[in-house]
């Protein structure tokens, strides 16, 4: 059979196997969006005796909590390998980071294993998190100082 | 309780999620560099002041993302900085994010204590 590479492409393109990104981008927003309904109900409950701050504050937590909980019963990633960035996104992709990088390193020891494991990926995020604040808080206060703001 | 609210924070939520998922699927981008870019542009946003009104829109549709994480960052050290100056530059980040981080590592050291993980050295 003789046909050229362009011809081959599209051919070879037509049998492989079709990309899983839609369903993938389906099944992120399905869970991203449940998870962030559901801190919306937390919330609603919680503003009802605490300020607006504090209850926001305590979804969060919750949801960490939550999360480190089905980490260490080995639920979590179970959930996770459906939802992909449906759960890695909110604040529950940060709290199962850290907790399965506790408990997946709880052989090594306490110090050296959880003690400095558990930020192998909270030690980034809390690094770049932190220093872009301190950028846009000199910034802010130059600005502020110019009298721009 | 009202329904709109719900609907909003659904769409917005799972909105920051398809995209990173188009970044995961599309780039090399690990997990762990997606939620630093995602911390870090939440700062940026909310240091420029766009991502205010997304979280008054979708309220936690755009508050429980990681970008929320970063405008929440943004605003402790604007608000830092008008209280205290320059100090504040280096005291409001930490401060407005003390309790996710605290609970995620406390309860991260709990899940260890009371857990045993998959890789047994």
């Amino acid at each position: 059979m003789d046909i050229n590479k362009k011809a081959y492409a599209k051919y070879a393109d037509s049998r492989a196997k079709k990309s899983p990104i839609v369903k993938d981008c389906v099944k992120a927003f399905l869970f991203g969006g449940a998870i962030c309904t559901i801190a919306q109900v937390l919330k609603d409950w919680y503003g009802t005796f605490l300020s607006d701050k504090d209850s926001g504050t305590l979804v969060g937590v919750t949801l960490i909590f939550i999360t480190a909980l089905l980490t260490g019963i080995g639920v979590f990633d179970r959930i996770a390998k459906h939802a992909g960035a449906g759960t890695l996104v909110p604040i529950t992709g940060f709290a199962n980071a850290v907790s399965s990088c506790a408990v997946d390193t709880k052989g090594e020891g306490f110090i050296l294993g959880v003690g400095a494991k558990i930020f192998t990926i909270a030690g980034p995020v809390i690094l770049y998190g932190i220093s872009a604040g301190v950028v846009y808080g000199v910034i802010y206060y130059i600005l502020k100082a110019l009298g721009v703001l | 309780m009202d329904f709109m609210m719900y609907l909003k924070a659904f769409l917005v939520g799972g909105a920051f999620c398809v995209i990173a998922q188009i970044l995961i699927d599309k780039t090399k981008l690990t997990p762990a560099r997606i939620l630093v870019a995602y911390v870090v542009c939440g700062v940026i946003l909310g240091g420029i002041g766009v991502y205010k009104p997304l979280i008054d829109f979708a309220g936690c549709g755009a508050a429980t993302p990681l970008t929320g994480f970063g405008y929440l960052i943004a605003d402790g050290v604007k608000s830092a900085v008008d209280e205290k100056g320059l100090l504040g530059v280096l005291t409001g980040g930490l401060s407005a994010s003390a309790a996710g981080i605290c609970a995620a590592l406390f309860f991260g050291l709990l899940a260890a204590v009371f857990f045993r993980g998959k890789r047994k050295k």
